[in-house]
């Protein structure tokens, strides 16, 4: 019970609060502007596509918590990928889903696997590393995919995009997702070792912390929550494109620090992934809804993200 | 010593080692580039990508990262394109606004301590949104002296080679040869050394990023003096280019390490590996693995080369 309450007052400390407040001004301006009309659909909208960003986000949140300089670039390449292998595999045939499911995630494990290697050993900074990795990944992908749009099988269309009530399947077993991650990232011994070697790894890896090994396997978290990503997105949008990656690249780190997480490292926010998902669709839906052009939106995104890491400010603690 | 000598000499020569086997090889597979006319085809497009690699490398210097440089890149060439030929002025005035944006940015990364790719990712979408907002289409005109520059024609030596010796020389003397530059690198390399001698942070942060900006404008300038014509998205590849240059060049991501020379070799380095993986038929589709697998066998090498000396 007492841990409950110090959770609570935890949580109650986090910053994250903010992107909430923010994705509820949006939508209610949003709202405000057309009478009223389609608020509902604007938020289970918003509760489906958050999803994607939320699964990629949590990755990116891991690796940014162990510490500065630690960021995947490659998400947006596996993306793609393992929704092309899972897509190929599974042939619109349901018989073949779990197939494809484990197919796409061995590919995702292979990405994160390459990538610790390139950082440990051959002590390439994460950001190149990635970054690197990245091309190979989506040349594999474009090679691999040609060009194809192939349709999901029945079954996994049907879950990834059915809903009741307004609220999408998907949705509520993200948020269940969400609050797996956030009480082993407040509670577990991986969670709480990652934030102490984001916050010092040379005092974490004295107090016997295996510093490399959870290196490891938060670049594996990452490169899997993006191959999961993939394949859902594939279900949710109709067939994998070699684009469908792209938005993740920005999208995965803006939530990330929106949300509340130290971009230094040591401190991660599960909570404000959620939050700043959220506000980030709402924003493009107030947008469009305002009549904005292309051109505006990309501004005025832009200069909200820039707004919001100026107003947070660095890490107070360093 | 002389061992220690030798590895320090291989480590900073092989930016040009690389760049040389690379050119063998291509002059291997398809000899007729080997003439003033293959080779001015061949390189021409290494200028502007050179300039952005520099521009990427005042950043990294300082310890940052910028996600925006081919954005930036774009939006200039669409400022350029539409203003420069019949309102000089105007053009002008936008370059330099463009210009004190990016010291701006660096005051923010400073002042707010704020993660560079962060913010430079959230500008990119703002150079981006500027571009589209003013040349929606692609079009534009570059101005006739610019377009007479670039396709200069001097007997001997193609004009990118001259284009490329010139701007690593200069900025080679200008950053590592010159009192002021040490001061530039050193707020890199040991931030409170040179705060405790009495140098603004936030000033040397400021002039980097602003160089930058000027670099991304002469990039800019050079790109559409070879095109002839302007698009909102013609240089969004140079943000990973100029990445992997400077990386390529030698420069390192923290400690101010970074080489103009090495960077102009390196951005060549890109620029011409595309050439190569043609002649050996490529499918384009793994022209950009193949990019990521130089990249990482380079980091590879620099690796090994380095971890030999600590034995």
């Amino acid at each position: 019970m007492s841990g409950a309450v110090a959770t609570l007052r935890r949580l109650q400390q986090q910053p994250w609060i903010w992107s909430f407040i923010g994705a509820v001004a949006v939508w209610l301006a949003t709202i405000g502007f057309t009478g009223g009309q389609g608020a509902g659909e604007i938020v289970t909208a918003a509760l489906s596509f958050a999803c994607f960003t939320v699964i990629v986000g949590t990755g990116q949140m891991l690796v940014i918590t162990t510490g500065p300089g630690n960021v995947d670039l490659s998400n947006p390449a596996t993306i793609t990928l393992c929704g092309t292998v899972a897509m190929k595999v599974m042939d619109e045939q349901d018989s073949m889903l779990l197939i494809g499911i484990v197919a796409a995630l061995g590919a995702g494990a292979l990405v994160g696997a390459l990538n610790y290697g390139l950082i440990r050993f051959l002590r390439i900074p994460p950001i190149i590393a990635t970054l690197s990795m990245s091309f190979l990944v989506q040349s594999t992908a474009i090679a691999y995919n040609r060009g194809l749009r192939i349709k999901p099988p029945p079954l996994l269309d049907a879950f990834t995009t059915g809903d009741s009530f307004g609220i999408p399947w998907l949705a509520v077993l993200t948020v269940l997702f969400s609050a797996a991650v956030a009480i082993m990232v407040g509670r577990s011994y991986y969670g709480r070792a990652i934030s102490a070697i984001g916050q010092n790894s040379r005092a974490a890896w004295l107090a016997n912390v295996p510093v490399e090994r959870f290196r490891f396997y938060t670049y594996l978290a990452s490169a899997l929550l993006s191959a999961v990503c993939g394949i859902l997105l594939s279900g949710f949008s109709g067939g994998p494109a070699l684009d469908m990656g792209a938005e993740y690249l920005l999208g995965s780190i803006a939530v990330v620090v929106i949300g509340g997480t130290s971009v230094a490292g040591g401190r991660a926010s599960v909570p404000g992934i959620w939050g700043a998902a959220m506000f980030m669709f709402l924003l493009t839906t107030m947008l469009n809804t305002f009549g904005a052009s292309a051109g505006i939106r990309l501004i005025m995104t832009g200069l909200i993200i820039v707004a919001i890491i100026a107003a947070a400010g660095g890490d107070e603690q360093r | 010593v002389t061992a220690v000598l030798n590895r320090a000499l291989l480590r900073r020569s092989l930016p040009a080692i690389t760049l040389a086997i690379l050119m063998v090889a291509i002059f291997a597979k398809q000899p007729m580039t080997m003439s003033y006319f293959g080779l001015t085809l061949m390189l021409q497009y290494a200028v502007p990508i050179a300039l952005a690699t520099l521009a990427q490398m005042f950043v990294i210097a300082v310890n940052d990262l910028d996600l925006s440089i081919g954005t930036f890149v774009s939006l200039t060439t669409a400022i350029i394109g539409l203003y420069l030929p019949d309102a000089p002025l105007m053009g002008c005035a936008l370059l330099v606004l463009c210009i004190a944006a990016y010291a701006g940015i660096g005051a923010l990364i400073h002042l707010r301590r704020v993660p560079s790719i962060v913010v430079t990712l959230g500008m990119s979408f703002v150079w981006s949104g500027i571009a589209v907002i003013i040349l929606p289409t692609p079009g534009g005109k570059a101005p006739v002296w610019l377009h007479g520059l670039m396709n200069l024609k001097v007997p001997g030596i193609p004009f990118p080679i001259i284009a490329a010796v010139v701007i690593a020389i200069v900025v080679q003397l200008a950053l590592m040869h010159s009192s002021y530059g040490v001061v530039l690198r050193g707020s890199g390399g040991n931030p409170k050394a040179v705060a405790r001698a009495g140098w603004s942070l936030l000033k040397t942060k400021m002039v980097m990023f602003g160089l930058a900006g000027f670099f991304g404008v002469l990039s800019g300038l050079s790109l559409i003096g070879l095109t002839g014509a302007a698009d909102a998205h013609i240089a969004e590849r140079y943000t990973l280019y100029s990445i992997a240059g400077v990386i390529l060049g030698g420069g390192e991501f923290v400690g101010g390490r970074v080489s103009p020379i090495g960077a102009v070799l390196g951005a060549i380095t890109l620029a011409s590996a595309a050439f190569l993986l043609g002649f050996l038929q490529v499918r384009p589709d793994w022209q950009i693995g193949a990019q990521g697998a130089i990249l990482i066998g380079v980091l590879a090498l620099r690796a090994a080369i380095s971890r030999s000396g600590l034995r």
